[in-house]
């Protein structure tokens, strides 16, 4: 029975992001937080896997306290387990430190087959956590995997490359990064909401995993961030307007001409 | 001092080295250091005289046989004992799917960091690599650092332009190291029909979204875009939740400037805005007047595209 662990991040809803006009800056402050979107994908994938060969499905997350409720929507979902991985001591941690991170608690976690994550978080779309992690843990990755299929040990994998789909095979355990093409994921319904919220969620924190303080937080990162601007927008807003469509349709057309992008 | 020095590149594609060197010989210049390209291949040996005629004072090249195909294990074992060898100051490696995951695996093979995606680089007054990035879906570009050495940032392709090729001297070092075998294997490969014309280098581009119901009425834009002497384009949804292309333009894919942008029934998620953002000049149109592509519209036509557009193409053809 394979034992699937999937790595999800609680990020920021990008989409409720407000920035300061006068000072260009993100208000981060209030921003609700969400699960990452493909990190959704991978979920969905490690259950379709459960329940087509049997097996069990971890969801692992480094995050602060609320990242609880990311872990609620993956029980519901159909994970079977959950660890939140939270410290204050992680503050700040970059790729190099949440990857170390996780990696530690896989270890403590014990064998594994698969362990399937998102292409990238919606926040900060790095996509190095899951080639991190897999490198610590000495394992092979398959990244931007839009297909997968696992037999016993075997795991072949359709890839989604700039200028071609590569099918790859990999013994287990394995790492995979999956798109957002590989599946449509599930709406839990009520009753596995309300099952899931009687679901045990354990916590680890720096000495549960016995993890040095030095490779944390921002300690234990190597990528400093010194600014974060909006970038500057300057469009016109001019709205078209007309009787009929034929006259704003002339109207823009004048205007395109006028710009110099329409020949004329 | 550190005994870090020289400023290297690497990726596998080839365009994209040369735009690579073209942004680390200003990188080397600005630091009065030498620039080398990384060449991992097998029996490349001609490819390294090109790098040379694009920039590269020095050429590392390792051959071997494991090359020929491209798998993360061999790349990132030759890398890392070329980088433990030479010690170079800042890496550039070619943002493309698979360089990512090398750049990855490398960077934590060494401990150190990586900035990924960067869109411009330069080097302030104590020498240090500054690198931007788009954050936040596109919402905002962050400027960071790296404390670890070499500094390594990925770049994607076409951000930087690359060197008049001439003729130039350089120096080719073959390289013998340890290389590891893949732990992957490829079973088949199904190249990706390329449009002919790259949506990068259009003048203009009709795309369309969530607003096309469905996919027989795509017409419509083809039509405007022909009309115009233009591509059409889709956003992400179209390619993912419908899959009827696969290639769409945002951050995760095409980043496009062309002089006019017509989004057509597309409501404008960040994402999307992050590819079309260097248009020159956008036009929006979709029924909802609250969408958020006409924030970042010069133009903006609220209402239906089934009227609006074919309304377009008839006046463009009485223009002519």
């Amino acid at each position: 029975m394979p034992r699937i662990f999937v790595c999800v991040k609680q990020a920021l809803d990008v989409a409720e992001l407000k920035i300061d006009s006068a000072t260009r800056r993100p208000i981060i402050a209030g921003v609700p937080r969400k699960i990452s979107d493909f990190d959704k994908n991978a979920i969905e994938e490690a259950v379709r896997l459960k329940e087509k060969i049997g097996g069990e499905v971890t969801t692992i997350t480094v995050g602060l306290e609320e990242a609880k409720t990311t872990l609620r929507e993956a029980l519901a979902m159909g994970a079977d387990k959950a660890y939140l991985i939270s410290d204050p001591a992680f503050e700040d941690s970059d790729t190099l430190a949440v990857s170390y991170i996780l990696a530690e608690a896989i270890k403590k976690l014990g064998e594994f087959d698969l362990i399937i994550c998102g292409e990238a978080s919606s926040d900060s779309f790095s996509a190095q956590v899951g080639p991190r992690l897999a490198e610590r843990l000495g394992i092979p990755q398959v990244t931007y995997v839009r297909k997968v299929s696992l037999d016993g040990d075997n795991v072949v994998a359709e890839r989604s490359l700039e200028d071609c789909y590569e099918t790859v095979r990999a013994k287990t355990p394995v790492l995979l990064a999956v798109t957002g093409e590989i599946n449509e994921p599930r709406i839990p319904s009520l009753m596995a909401i309300m099952k899931a919220s009687k679901k045990e969620i354990v916590m680890w924190k720096v000495e549960d995993l016995g993890i040095s303080k030095e490779r944390v937080g921002k300690t234990g990162s190597a990528v400093q961030v010194t600014d974060v601007l909006a970038p500057k927008v300057e469009r016109k807003k001019i709205e078209i307007k007309g009787e009929t469509v034929g006259e704003i349709a002339e109207s823009l057309v004048k205007a395109l001409v006028k710009e110099g992008v329409v020949g004329g | 001092m550190s005994e870090h020095r020289d400023v290297w590149v690497f990726s596998e594609n080839k365009d994209l080295m040369l735009e690579l060197l073209g942004k680390g010989s200003e990188l080397a210049n600005k630091l009065q250091t030498q620039l080398a390209a990384v060449l991992l291949g097998h029996e490349v040996g001609n490819q390294a005289n090109e790098l040379i005629a694009y920039g590269a004072n020095k050429v590392y090249m390792v051959d071997h046989p494991s090359f020929k195909s491209l798998h993360a294990d061999p790349y990132t074992s030759a890398l890392t004992s070329l980088v433990n060898q030479h010690k170079p100051e800042i890496l550039l490696i070619g943002s493309t799917r698979r360089g990512k995951e090398l750049a990855s695996r490398l960077a934590t093979r060494l401990e150190i960091g990586c900035v990924s995606d960067c869109t411009e680089l330069w080097i302030d007054e104590k020498g240090r690599l500054l690198m931007n990035r788009w954050v936040y879906g596109g919402n905002a570009v962050a400027t960071e650092t790296c404390s670890t050495k070499p500094q390594i940032a990925t770049v994607p392709p076409r951000t930087f332009e690359k060197l008049e090729r001439k003729d130039r001297k350089g120096e080719v070092v073959k390289v013998d190291v340890k290389v590891e075998e893949p732990r992957t294997e490829i079973l088949e490969r199904k190249e990706i029909e390329a449009a002919e014309v790259k949506l990068e280098e259009a003048k203009v581009i009709v795309a369309c979204g969530r607003g096309i119901e469905k996919k027989e009425d795509v017409r419509i834009v083809e039509e405007l875009a022909e009309a115009l002497g233009g591509l059409v384009g889709y956003t992400r949804p179209l390619c993912e939740d419908r899959k009827w292309y696969t290639e769409w333009i945002g951050l995760s894919g095409h980043k496009v400037k062309p002089a006019l942008y017509i989004a057509c029934g597309i409501s404008g998620v960040i994402q999307h805005i992050a590819g079309i953002r260097d248009s020159k000049i956008i036009v929006a149109i979709n029924k909802d007047s609250e969408a958020p592509i006409f924030e970042i519209a010069d133009y903006r036509i609220v209402g239906d595209i089934y009227e609006v557009v074919p309304a377009l193409s008839a006046a463009l053809k009485k223009l002519k």
